[in-house]
């Protein structure tokens, strides 16, 4: 048996801990701070640890205009904001739904060629954006898609995770709920439907959590496919306002609009903790 | 593993899967086969005539000096991000397993930074790093320090390792401590009636059987550290001073996107595809130890 945990132990656990937790909290500390000053305090290197008075110009500044003095050709945050907001959601819903379905094919039907459709999505792993670039760009262009809500969501939504996981639930699920379905003459979209979805409430919750934040954090296939300012993602529109990073650049804009981009996610991560982590422990397995 | 109680239906599942195989073939199968494609030709600028050259973009890519820059530049960023990340998300996990008061409060409070952006982390980072009007880069250069990652090649790097690495903290974090919480609490008392110190424990025991854990994580920062991390890179430094910073991944965005060569950058992006399916193929040995089908 185990000794109880003597105090000197605990002191030294919560002080790691602690440490852990400062390290996470101080950049965002820091963050809305320099997102309460004026451009002149920040610029001269004067900014203090404490608020200054200027939050609610700020913050109304990068909402309704997103340019200052130095910031230039960006849109409005509210504009990024909804764009990231679209492309998040959009993004869950059309991966959750075109796996579900896709799984439940799988898993369901026996059929030709199925278990080479379902290696044709496992393989897609392998593909990442990031190692076809300019191909995948030109289709897009070819398509007439780019500075489109549809270029930026589409390519996104196939999923093999999503359908893999769908698949390992929907073979868990026993043979006699199937065939007493059948008996009470219920065809397969019936089944799907009253029975097979209803299950998978809790799968999906989780993965609308993970995929959301996936959705919003984009960055390499949104730079490529959004050239015009409305079109832009709030994450790209951080990149855009800091441009060469200037001493002399709107910082109090650039850190107002950080705080509110990171909010959303971060909200849906505390908010919806017990599903994020089984959304996160699950998909990867 | 098969269902005994299918469902009867010709067409049904292939119009259940036409959605998910329409986005794959042309927005996966047909781009990547092209990439090959332009890996293995040579283009005039116009696109008019196109030459089979076989392997000359991956011999002229691999001979190029700036390409192995960038092979530096990621080995040297990678093993840091990923030593920073996961040693630091085994630390709080081990010490959160802990039965301590507040443990459920601390949890929440470490795990929020997966869902920052890794551009948005590079911005905050930005901010307190910065030579003139950063509260830490400020002070550096108050105390003597000549601290500025625009100019300096190795501040720039580091920045952006710390940047990187800040926001996969959380990730590691989660996943050791479900691997810790899956450990029986038996096995190690049984160590401790056998004398074992905490430290014994802890080294014997608990890694170990934490093994599987770390084994994926690895493979999963590695991706990290060389994909997802385009953000921190872009927003932050552009890949300078120089090409201090130009990672693999960097690299065949500006030689492709902005540099429009096509065959250098195809070449560079299958090398990358085999370093991802590799690693991929690895996962999955994992995938098939762990799970059962």
């Amino acid at each position: 048996m185990l000794a109880g945990p003597r105090l000197s132990a605990n002191w030294s656990a919560h002080l790691i801990l602690l440490l852990g937790v400062l390290i996470f909290v101080f950049p965002v500390y820091v963050a809305v701070i320099g997102s309460t000053h004026d451009v002149g305090t920040i610029a001269r290197g004067e900014m203090p640890l404490r608020p200054g008075p200027y939050a609610i110009e700020n913050y109304q500044q990068a909402w309704t205009s997103g340019e200052g003095e130095r910031v230039k050709g960006t849109a409005p945050v509210s504009r990024m904001m909804l764009n990231s907001l679209i492309m998040g959601s959009v993004i869950a819903a059309g991966k959750i739904a075109v796996s579900v379905i896709s799984a439940f094919a799988v898993a369901f039907f026996e059929f030709p060629l199925r278990m080479f459709f379902f290696w044709m999505i496992f393989i897609t792993l392998m593909l990442p954006v990031e190692v076809r670039i300019i191909p995948t760009y030109k289709v897009i262009a070819d398509l007439a898609m780019t500075n489109t809500y549809q270029g930026l969501i589409v390519p996104l939504i196939a999923s093999a995770t999503a359908t893999l996981i769908f698949r390992q639930f929907f073979l868990t699920v026993p043979d006699e709920l199937v065939d007493a379905a059948k008996i009470d003459g219920a065809g397969p979209m019936r089944f799907f439907w009253s029975i097979l979805l209803p299950l998978s409430s809790s799968t999906i919750a989780a993965l609308a959590v993970i995929l959301f934040i996936y959705g919003w954090n984009q960055y390499l296939w949104p730079l490529l496919i959004t050239t015009s300012r409305e079109m832009n993602t709030i994450v790209i529109g951080i990149t855009k306002m800091i441009g060469t990073g200037d001493a002399q650049t709107d910082w109090q804009l650039i850190m107002a609009t950080s705080v509110l981009a990171m909010l959303p996610p971060v909200a849906v991560v505390v908010l919806m903790q017990r599903w994020f982590v089984k959304g996160l422990t699950e998909t990867e397995k | 593993m098969k269902r005994r109680a299918i469902f009867d239906n010709k067409v049904l599942p292939y119009a259940l899967l036409a959605p998910q195989l329409a986005i794959t073939l042309v927005f996966f199968f047909w781009p990547a086969g092209q990439a090959v494609f332009q890996s293995l030709v040579r283009q005039d600028p116009f696109g008019l005539r196109t030459q089979f050259v076989w392997f000359e973009n991956f011999a002229t890519v691999l001979g190029d000096e700036s390409y192995l820059n960038a092979l530096g530049v990621t080995a040297v960023f990678s093993v840091a991000v990923i030593a920073i990340a996961m040693g630091s998300g085994l630390l709080l996990a081990v010490t959160a397993d802990k039965q301590i008061r507040g443990g459920t409060f601390y949890k929440t409070l470490l795990i929020w930074p997966y869902a920052v952006a890794p551009a948005v982390a590079a911005s905050l980072w930005l901010f307190i790093f910065h030579p003139s009007i950063g509260l830490v880069g400020r002070s550096l250069n108050q105390a003597g320090i000549r601290w500025d990652y625009a100019l300096n090649g190795s501040h720039a790097l580091l920045l952006v390792i710390l940047a990187a690495s800040w926001k996969q903290v959380s990730y590691n974090f989660i996943f050791f401590l479900a691997g810790l919480q899956s450990i029986p609490r038996s096995v190690i008392e049984a160590a401790a009636v056998d004398g074992a110190g905490s430290r014994q424990r802890f080294w014997r025991v608990v890694f170990p059987l934490l093994s599987p854990t770390t084994f994926f994580l690895l493979v999963v920062n590695v991706i990290y550290a060389f994909f997802d991390t385009f953000g921190v890179i872009h927003s932050l430094t552009r890949g300078g001073p120089g090409k201090a910073t130009e990672t693999l991944i960097y690299k065949v965005y500006v030689d492709g996107v902005v540099n429009l060569d096509l065959g250098g950058s195809s070449a560079q992006s299958v090398v990358l595809l085999l370093v991802v399916i590799t690693l991929t193929a690895l996962q999955f040995r994992y995938v098939e130890q762990r799970v059962h089908y």
